[in-house]
């Protein structure tokens, strides 16, 4: 027998109404496109971490003085003036397992170039920090130990602020105004692009630490947070513990006190993206999930019509020959055609919504051949199995009753 | 057909072929029974009819004249007896193996046509050949000849509801011939025409009967329709009450 001539058969049935053919498959569309979507930005997130952490530098530790308790109302962590630089210098020096040390400081701020300003993040750091959070010059040059020491008002641009201030052009040994202070631009960092919270990592102001305690936080001594760099990435675990050590004996605290600072690892930081991530994926699964059950459900019913109204149609062709397994194929491969048309067109708008995404909000998406095949395959699967019963209770037919049915 | 037919004889080869009857009932019954009523449509009927016949069945409506048919078409079994068609036991055939039978053997002609509505003249001959895997080819080549003998090779494109009833009629002997079946079966041929059409279609049956040895069993209710046979069956309450030829 010619299945190929069945094939066209079906498909000019499902042409012959072609409104109620694409109602059905909406469902099916909805659901493909949200699996495709679903993985596409699954996947393009947890890349995304991955690259990030491996940016970072798995080997670093955020150290932040703690947060105040006064009357058992806690503030923000960092409010906390218990750290000291002298605390940072005493890790790199007693603590084996710490390779380098950078405290920070921070400000919001307003920034103007010429009749350009910008409002950004002024970070302040020392020396070290390029290496330790992998940036990369990409003008000029970073400010050296002396430039710290000296509190130079000295900056080193993000990309995003050098575009919004100097529109591209050469801003080494341009004087910027920052909170009405003049800071000369020394260099520029390679992009880095968004982070995993969606945050612009390049839209920012590096000065030296120093310069922020001085002329921003007024000459204070103490620090709010500073970066530890672990000597490897194994050595990370090792490197808190020394700190802890090394902190409570600092700041004598007593076996019964807790901390007075807080030390965080940045895998970790990453886990609770991924996990808010995993939260988001399991949400969309789970309408993709229903919206293919809903369009499944669909199919079966709209064949279980096309069943009964072709009823004289299944009876002529038995009469004239068709097995039960013909009527069967028939069927069939009329709802699988629906749902691979459905799966296809859901592929395309999968596809489409995860552009759209990836390029209105900036989310990052990535589109893998596995979940194309997943979707094809898995929309001819519920075909087959939503499909099956309606096709049986055609082939079913005794074919005197159905050439009388009217 | 002849690999068929010989794929028959397979199946059964204790069985004895007797003669030149293409069609053998013997004692076949047809019982209804739904549980509450019990119909005995047939009741033990016996019948041969040799190749090249031409035969009318005729009787009332509920002689059981419409369910022998059936049965001789294998649309549907006996529930005691032995149908052989051209030798061969089909009383015991499965489902699939009498969609073969009626696919390769068995042509059929219905009182409504029953064509394929939305599908063109041409689509609707060449359905059978469909089900048997029949070349591309040939299938244009016996399509073109069947509508040749029907008499209507220019409405080849058109649909069935564009055609007059007499020529849906020849669409329906076109497909019922286009496999090159030993047997044609017609429920009430001329049962939805005009007395001119089915004239007419009575006598291209007839033509087709003597100049292409078909085998020819139909049923009717009109005497006149039933004058075009050779030999004429009047049934009763699910027996046959006389059998004779003309």
């Amino acid at each position: 027998m010619n299945y190929w001539m069945i094939l066209k058969i079906s498909l000019k049935a499902l042409s012959r109404n072609k409104i109620r053919s694409a109602l059905t498959m909406l469902g099916i569309i909805i659901g493909v496109a949200a699996v495709i979507a679903t993985v596409s930005l699954g996947q393009g997130a947890q890349q995304q971490i991955q690259e990030e952490i491996a940016s970072l530098g798995d080997s670093t530790v955020w150290v932040r003085a703690g947060s105040r308790r006064s009357w058992g109302v806690r503030s923000a962590s960092g409010t906390m003036n218990t750290l000291k630089v002298a605390d940072f210098e005493a890790m790199l020096n007693e603590c084996p397992a710490v390779k380098a040390v950078s405290p920070s400081a921070r400000s919001m701020a307003q920034v103007v170039f010429g009749n350009q300003n910008w409002n950004t993040r002024i970070e302040g750091y020392n020396e070290l920090y390029p290496d330790m959070r992998n940036w990369t010059i990409a003008q000029g040059s970073f400010f050296d130990d002396s430039q710290v020491k000296a509190a130079a008002r000295v900056a080193v641009l993000g990309n995003t602020v050098w575009q919004e201030l100097f529109a591209g052009s050469d801003p080494v040994g341009q004087t910027i105004r920052v909170k009405n202070l003049s800071f000369q631009v020394i260099g520029t960092f390679k992009a880095k692009g968004y982070n995993t919270w969606g945050r612009d990592q390049d839209d920012i102001i590096i000065v030296p630490y120093t310069t922020v305690q001085k002329k921003f936080l007024g000459g204070a001594l103490h620090v709010e947070s500073g970066l530890v760099q672990a000597v490897n990435a194994r050595a990370t675990y090792a490197a808190e513990e020394q700190i802890r050590a090394l902190l409570r004996q600092r700041h004598r605290l007593g076996p019964f006190q807790d901390d007075d600072f807080m030390i965080r690892n940045l895998s970790e930081i990453a886990e609770s993206a991924e996990a808010t991530n995993r939260t988001m994926r399991i949400l969309l699964s789970t309408i993709a999930a229903v919206s293919l059950l809903v369009g499944g459900i669909g199919i079966m019913n709209i064949m279980l019509v096309a069943v009964s109204e072709r009823t004289r149609e299944i009876g002529i062709r038995m009469a004239i020959g068709a097995r039960p397994s013909h009527v069967r194929i028939q069927f069939l491969s009329e709802s699988i055609g629906l749902c691979l048309l459905g799966g296809i067109l859901g592929l395309l708008t999968g596809i489409g919504i995860s552009t759209a995404i990836a390029q209105g909000l900036g989310w990052p998406t990535m589109i893998s051949y596995n979940s194309v095949v997943i979707a094809v395959l898995f929309s001819a699967a519920i075909g087959i199995f939503f499909g099956y019963y309606p096709a049986h209770k055609a082939a079913a037919l005794d074919p005197i009753e159905a050439l009388r049915y009217e | 057909m002849q690999h068929l037919i010989n794929s028959l004889a397979e199946k059964t080869p204790s069985m004895d072929r007797n003669g030149a009857a293409v069609i053998a009932l013997h004692e076949v019954w047809k019982i209804y029974d739904t549980g509450e009523i019990r119909v005995e449509a047939l009741r033990g009927v016996s019948l041969e009819i040799d190749r090249g016949d031409f035969v009318a069945i005729m009787g009332a409506s509920g002689s059981g004249k419409s369910t022998m048919l059936n049965i001789l078409g294998c649309l549907d079994r006996p529930t005691r007896g032995v149908y052989r068609l051209d030798g061969v036991d089909v009383s015991t055939f499965s489902p699939s193996e009498r969609a073969d039978i009626r696919n390769q053997n068995i042509g059929f002609i219905f009182q409504t046509f029953n064509l394929l509505s939305r599908t063109s003249v041409w689509e609707n001959v060449e359905a059978p050949m469909l089900y048997s895997g029949t070349s591309k080819t040939e299938r244009t080549r016996r399509i073109e000849e069947a509508l040749q003998v029907v008499g209507i090779p220019e409405k080849a494109k058109a649909l069935p509801n564009q055609l007059s009833g007499g020529q849906q009629q020849r669409v329906a002997a076109a497909r019922a011939l286009v496999n090159r079946p030993a047997i044609l079966l017609a429920d009430e041929p001329t049962g939805n025409l005009d007395s001119t059409t089915s004239e007419e279609i009575m006598t291209f049956l007839q033509r087709l009967n003597a100049e292409q040895g078909i085998t020819l069993v139909m049923v009717t209710h009109e005497q006149e329709v039933a004058n075009y046979a050779s030999r004429q069956i009047q049934m009763k309450d699910g027996q046959i009450l006389t059998d004779k030829k003309t």
